[in-house]
């Protein structure tokens, strides 16, 4: 019996049934971009807030209480809302196309790892209308301001927090399993597409930290409800253990947002280089040694909790030693460009400026490893820009450029190539509005997460939060575009959509039908 | 195998992987990093009580040592030490007290936590007999020189002339089910 999905003509009970049943993992793949795109918004929203309120110095608009709940939302929602389940749905899209399988190993699971998350989201969010306010730790959660001074809501965000890590968990085991068992006859692992690659190894690193997270938020629990004393001193626990616990799974975490954004620009800097990847299998090797350095320098984020001179010099060096491999990378998409037939297409442009500011940040990120140095650096608006360099110009730049590459290939219209470039360069120009400055603010020694600011602050705080809000409109002109190519785009007909684009998901018609690869193709 | 059935495998061992990870953080992590802040000294945390093993006595040094006290937040007790320096040589047995006075109406019982700095000496700082190795009750209004008797080790670093000792006051009162009175 072949049929297609329900469509609005099925009447809307045929149509919010197959969304909510659909174990298709390109419908799963749609609600996961969708609903990340969503969180994306909100996050953006209390960012709005904090940098209006930041806008100039005393206080303005909101209270310091709801600032602090501004800052740890925005972070919380961003990273676990927005850009981690944008590349779970970016794999569940593309990793059974780019390896010629049918669907998802396990696709009963794929439909309940999504289907949790819009109620962790919406129970951590309903904490900022509950008497005592939301979150307001700060997105790392440090005890013992999350247990002894936390707000009551804490329960609830530490329930959404266990909630999310069961659907990362269990969207991991998926992506994993898919990639060792689903593989079309001759796909070897050295033959996969490098966002693959990244992915399976994002996904065992999500599999070992997510439930040191989950362990992390369960001792707060026991702490505060059940009379335990594991980061109380009172009854021998230790705050800083609580430190050392969530950096474990921290610093992998970052990770996890980054590598499957190295493998979207793996992907298309080659199409529009029309060269294949230079050095593929350094890239493999080179993302598998950032995944296993990732374990061993958590305690760099912490160098002022008073370690022993030994530690901080180990972890100083442990954490440069990262900079060879991602150096690698960077070398290796830069000389795929070397000499190719550029064209600048909008998925290009942004994967350009990912490799650029990523680098940016990935220097920041050097000098805040430099121990002595980061007792100046430590909690100040350094870091703030330099994390916001490699997530958002990082992540969420690589992310917007997957949207724009495989938009034709998913609905199979062209979106506005103007608009797109337009777009691009709105978002390039807002960002390094908003986060430059911040550099200097940094160093200039203003302490980030506060509401207020000592008046020198005051002009490059201005300029950063003109920047944040010129970004922010990046960002609707990019859901403009979107619905606008879903609407009424040009029909593309080409299977292959872009001209230099290589590999199986390009070998399917567009748009991509609902089932594709029943029968595994050959690979060669 | 089937693929259905290598995928319900893999799928269990990952599972299995992740619960094993969930243990290694909450019952494997926190142990770890007490022994090790306890082998290597570190985290200012000073040890259980000490005997005595060695009388040599090093009058040729002269170590300052500092006492501070501090209330946890909401503790209401005064508490602070009823001397603010000493000066001891190393391998001497010093008595000094700390004096503490529940302020309240309340029958209490506190927990003094110790925290030394420089926090990488703990290792050299001996305690034969503390207030801080039990908690302390104290019915309300009553007061309280609470004995400590420390030796510092004739075995500290040369550079090491000064160290301080501090403890904070935490109110354990709701975590203790005994009454004031049974425990004194």
């Amino acid at each position: 019996m072949a049929h297609g999905p329900a469509t609005l003509a099925d009447g809307w009970k045929a149509y919010i049934s197959r969304w909510v049943f659909t174990t298709n993992h390109k419908d799963i793949g749609t609600l996961y971009l969708w609903f990340s795109f969503a969180m994306f918004i909100l996050g953006g929203a209390f960012a709005m807030i904090i940098r209006a309120e930041l806008f100039q110095p005393g206080m303005q608009l909101i209270k310091p209480e709801f600032f602090n709940q501004m800052t740890t939302m925005h972070g919380l929602v961003m990273v676990f809302g927005a850009i981690m389940p944008a590349f779970v749905g970016l794999a569940n899209w593309m990793i059974p196309l780019m390896i010629g399988a049918p669907d998802m190993a396990l696709p009963r699971m794929n439909n309940l790892s999504f289907w949790i998350l819009p109620f962790a989201f919406a129970i951590l969010t309903s904490t900022l209308f509950m008497e005592g306010g939301g979150p307001n730790f700060g997105w790392t959660f440090y005890a013992p301001l999350s247990t002894t001074y936390a707000p009551e809501s804490v329960n609830f965000f530490i329930f959404a927090i266990h909630i999310m890590g069961a659907s990362s968990i269990m969207g991991s085991i998926n992506i994993i399993a898919t990639v060792m068992n689903m593989r079309a006859p001759g796909m070897t692992y050295m033959k996969m597409p490098l966002f693959v690659w990244t992915w399976v190894i994002t996904a065992f690193l999500l599999v070992a930290v997510m439930p040191v997270l989950a362990g992390a938020v369960t001792m707060m629990l026991m702490d505060i409800n059940f009379g335990t004393s594991f980061f109380n001193a009172a009854g021998g626990g230790d705050p800083v253990l609580f430190q050392h616990v969530f950096w474990f799974f921290g610093h992998p975490e970052v990770y996890i947002i980054i590598l499957p954004a190295f493998g979207v620009v793996s992907q298309i800097i080659p199409t529009f280089s029309r060269k294949p990847l230079f050095g593929y299998s350094s890239m493999v090797y080179a993302t598998a040694a950032i995944a296993f350095l990732s374990f061993v320098v958590w305690a760099h984020h912490m160098f002022t909790v008073g370690m022993p001179i030994a530690g901080e010099l180990y972890f100083m060096y442990a954490t440069m030693l990262i900079a060879v491999p991602t150096g690698v990378k960077v070398f290796n998409w830069i000389t795929t460009m070397y000499k190719g037939s550029l064209t600048f297409e909008t998925p290009m442009l942004f994967s350009i400026a990912f490799v650029i500011l990523f680098t940016f940040g990935g220097f920041t990120g050097l000098m805040l490893s430099i121990a002595a140095a980061d007792m100046q650096y430590h909690d100040t608006y350094f870091v703030v820009a330099h994390f916001h360099y490699v997530m958002v110009a990082g992540a969420v730049f690589s992310g917007t450029a997957a949207i724009y590459y495989w938009l034709p290939k998913w609905c199979g219209k062209m979106y506005n190539e103007t608009m797109g470039q337009v777009q691009f360069w709105v978002a390039f120009i807002g960002f390094n509005i908003a986060f430059m400055p911040q550099h200097f603010l940094g160093l200039a020694g203003m302490p980030r997460r506060y509401a207020d600011y000592g008046l020198q602050f005051a002009d490059w705080n201005m300029v950063s939060s003109v920047g944040a809000f010129i970004y922010g409109g990046a960002q609707i002109m990019l859901l403009i575009n979107v619905i606008l190519t879903i609407r009424n785009g040009k029909p593309v007909a080409d299977e292959k959509v872009w001209e230099g684009a290589e590999g199986l998901e390009w070998t399917v018609a567009t748009p991509a039908p609902y089932h594709t690869f029943e029968k595994p193709p050959e690979v060669k | 195998m089937s693929l259905a059935a290598s995928n319900r495998k893999l799928l269990i061992k990952l599972l299995l992987g992740a619960v094993a990870m969930f243990a290694f953080a909450i019952f494997v992590l926190p142990p770890i990093y007490t022994l090790f802040c306890e082998i290597t000294g570190l985290g200012g945390k000073t040890k259980g009580e000490y005997t005595a093993v060695d009388v040599r006595v090093d009058t040729s040094r002269e170590v300052t040592v500092r006492f501070v006290a501090s209330n946890n937040a909401l503790m209401p007790w005064e508490f602070r030490p009823t001397m603010d320096k000493v000066v001891v040589h190393p391998g001497e047995p010093t008595e000094i007290t700390y004096f503490a006075h529940n302020t309240t109406s309340e029958d209490m019982v506190s927990q003094a936590i110790p925290s030394l700095v420089p926090n990488n000496m703990a290792d050299y700082f001996h305690k034969t007999e503390c207030f801080c190795f039990d908690n302390q009750p104290l019915a309300a209004g009553e007061q309280a020189e609470l004995k400590l008797v420390f030796i510092v080790d004739p075995d500290l670093p040369a550079s090491v002339n000064s160290m301080t000792l501090s403890y904070t006051l935490f109110d354990i009162t709701d975590r203790t089910a005994v009454p004031v009175a049974q425990i004194q």
